[in-house]
């Protein structure tokens, strides 16, 4: 039977890893996401798992990614400045393909800016913050359901795609409490062992894109490195092809299926002058906002991104086509914006109302946007 | 016609690698044959070790050897061996890694996994230079040495490093250098043995770099200097820090049972769970 609870977000999280599978979590205490370490602190032991607290979010990387080769889902959470301390080891896992979750609960930036506030300062650190070409997978939750759901959702994908996903929430999202429903019946996507053979090749450039991946320990004896490596993990660093191969494929294994990675919700689209895209907690003004704006007759539609990272561009473009004016609702100066103006801004004027001191945009000031757009 | 003769330790080896990139005169070829025999000497099942590195010549060592290996970035190799071991504390983790790896970039790592008292066995080739990237100054290079960074003497006081992993809780912590290879073999042996945090620093020659900078010129010659300035530490402890200058004090600076890191993780899930942690759990669909 479906269990109800009535949790905090960060909570809502920690259940949800444990729930995908995640046995090992290391961290380094950040506000506004230490809840996360916390309950973990206390539920992992609960389940057979490890907790480790390291010496800093460089060290809570590295100890993700050596868990994950370990044979365990492994997973840490932060914010802001501790994504920015993680970057280098990010990579690393983009380039040796190795699946973790990072969990940012992002607050106010840049730098130590404003802890205890709410942002989504960080959509570009989630995209480009490591040096180099890949492609990341990221999750934007607006409510408690959603930081359960897409916690799970997340380890999923990284299985599925042997690849670091990120958990964009936000302070708003990490912090308040809602209710939230647990079912019985949550797939979870446990990690493939290779076939043993003699001709096994453990970064073989396959057209899926995607290896099975063997722990340390089952006896394939692999060379795992961040170097530009051939097929077999070796490295083979002054070759042109081999590094052209390898990062072509560790990126077309993500948007050869976009299909099935992005996610996008929608609300009145259909007869929309003007659609607004936002993500995360701003969401939950946004469909506010659509619902009074409707009611003084304006015809406005909303689509909120669940999956920022990778951008998608053809669910935009479908149901966005018809619309003359889009707005972009976040909470900073303007990031997903350009992504934004790029898919639509051949068809539609792409406005932005970026929000930022650590506060959340209101349904009233949406609506007071949408009128100030709709007059010029 | 000259006789090839084969190292009996080639079948550890990943020979489709070979030949490796260590320079002529390098002591990288003797600490893997150290190794290797302390491994053996120890019992140890090679199937059952895996290993980590960081970034640096001696980092380039568990890409020769024919095992898992965790090739990371700079400096961080004892975070991501931490995680392994904490994830399958079944499996024997050994890192390699170096003078500017583990005591410079990754130094923080090194005092807190030896504060852990983590059951990992860390080789650490102390070369007192950058060899990778062409011959800087490290933060183990004797004040006063040469490097392409301090072209007019080094200011900087070099770290003691067997004697700082002791310190911050290390159960293990010995120095030798590579003319001391039995002595080597044997600390290597101790510290796979060790249920706890081992730590071997070597100390060795870089020719190409140190010694070029140093006027050094061949690998016999730093040899040879090397041997005339180590020093036992039983000796070492009854001489004056002016007698010691320019010395290398070779021995044990650690030898102690503590409490093991990743057994108390383990405490912890049985007496929580019942049962201990799960090895291996990503490969289950229901848990």
């Amino acid at each position: 039977m479906a269990q109800e609870f009535f949790i905090q977000g960060n909570e809502a999280c920690a259940k949800g890893a444990i729930a995908a599978g995640c046995r090992f979590f290391a961290g380094y205490p950040i506000t506004p996401s230490t809840e996360v370490a916390e309950t973990l602190a206390r539920e992992l032991p609960k389940v057979g798992g490890s907790f480790v607290q390291m010496e800093d979010e460089i060290a809570s990387a590295g100890a993700i990614i050596g868990g994950s080769w370990g044979g365990t889902k492994s997973m840490t959470a932060t914010s802001g400045p501790g994504i920015s301390l993680m970057q280098e080891n990010i990579g690393y896992a983009f380039m040796s393909e190795t699946p973790i979750v990072i969990v940012d609960v992002q607050r106010g930036s840049p730098s130590t800016a404003q802890p205890t506030m709410t942002s989504q300062s960080d959509m570009m650190q989630a995209r480009w913050g490591s040096h180099g070409d890949y492609e990341p997978i990221a999750l934007a939750p607006s409510s408690v359901q959603e930081f359960f759901d897409f916690t799970i959702k997340a380890f999923n994908l990284a299985e599925e795609f042997r690849v670091p996903v990120f958990v964009m929430a936000d302070e708003i999202v990490g912090h308040m409490r809602e209710k939230i429903t647990v079912e019985d019946d949550i797939e979870i996507v446990p990690r493939k062992r290779p076939e043993k053979s003699d001709d096994y090749l453990p970064f073989e450039n396959t057209e899926n894109g995607t290896n099975p991946m063997p722990a340390f320990g089952d006896g394939f004896n692999i060379h795992v490195t961040g170097l530009t490596h051939d097929e077999r993990g070796y490295p083979d660093t002054n070759n042109p092809e081999t590094h052209q191969k390898l990062v072509q494929r560790i990126c077309d294994k993500i948007l050869n299926n976009k299909d099935k990675i992005c996610s996008v919700k929608s609300q009145n689209c259909e007869d929309a002058d003007m659609i607004i895209v936002s993500y995360g907690s701003p969401v939950r003004s946004v469909g506010e906002a659509v619902t009074k704006a409707r009611e003084d007759g304006l015809k406005v539609g909303y689509i909120k991104i669940d999956t920022p990272w990778p951008f998608p561009d053809e669910q935009l473009l479908e149901l966005a086509s018809n619309a003359k004016d889009v707005l972009v609702v976040e909470m900073n100066l303007g990031q997903m914006y350009y992504e934004v103006d790029r898919v639509l801004g051949k068809g539609a004027d792409v406005h932005l109302m970026g929000v930022i001191g650590g506060v959340m945009p209101t349904p009233d000031e949406i609506v007071e946007k949408i009128k100030e757009i709709g007059g010029n | 016609m000259s006789q090839h003769k084969e190292n009996r330790f080639l079948p550890y080896m990943r020979e489709d690698r070979l030949p490796h990139i260590f320079c002529p005169g390098c002591g990288n070829g003797a600490i893997i044959n150290a190794f290797l025999a302390a491994m053996e000497k120890a019992e140890m099942d090679f199937d059952n070790i895996a290993m980590v590195s960081g970034i640096g010549c001696s980092s380039r060592i568990p890409g020769y050897l024919n095992c898992d290996s965790l090739h990371t970035t700079h400096g961080r190799a004892l975070s991501f061996a931490t995680g392994l071991k904490v994830a399958n504390k079944d499996l024997d983790v050994v890192v390699f890694t170096g003078d500017g790896d583990a005591a410079s970039i990754g130094g923080n790592h090194l005092i807190h996994a030896a504060r852990r008292n983590i059951n990992l066995t860390v080789i650490c080739i102390n070369n007192n230079i950058y060899g990778m990237t062409g011959g800087q100054i490290s933060p183990t290079s004797p004040k006063g040495s040469f490097g392409t960074t301090a072209p007019y003497g080094n200011r900087d006081t070099p770290f003691n490093l067997a004697e700082l992993v002791a310190a911050a809780g290390a159960s293990y912590s010995a120095r030798w250098t590579t003319v001391q290879i039995e002595n080597l073999v044997l600390a290597i042996k101790d510290g796979l043995k060790n249920p706890g945090f081992s730590f071997i620093e070597v100390a060795t020659q870089c020719p190409t770099y140190y010694g070029r900078k140093n006027k050094l010129r061949t690998p016999t010659a730093m040899a040879a200097v090397m041997k005339a300035n180590t020093v036992f530490k039983s000796a070492a402890d009854r001489m004056s820090a002016k007698e010691l200058e320019g010395k290398i004090v070779v021995g044990e600076f650690a030898n102690k049972q503590k409490d093991e890191f990743t057994q108390g993780i383990e405490n912890i899930s049985v007496e929580k769970s019942g049962k201990k942690t799960l090895i291996n759990s990503a490969y289950e669909s229901e848990l």
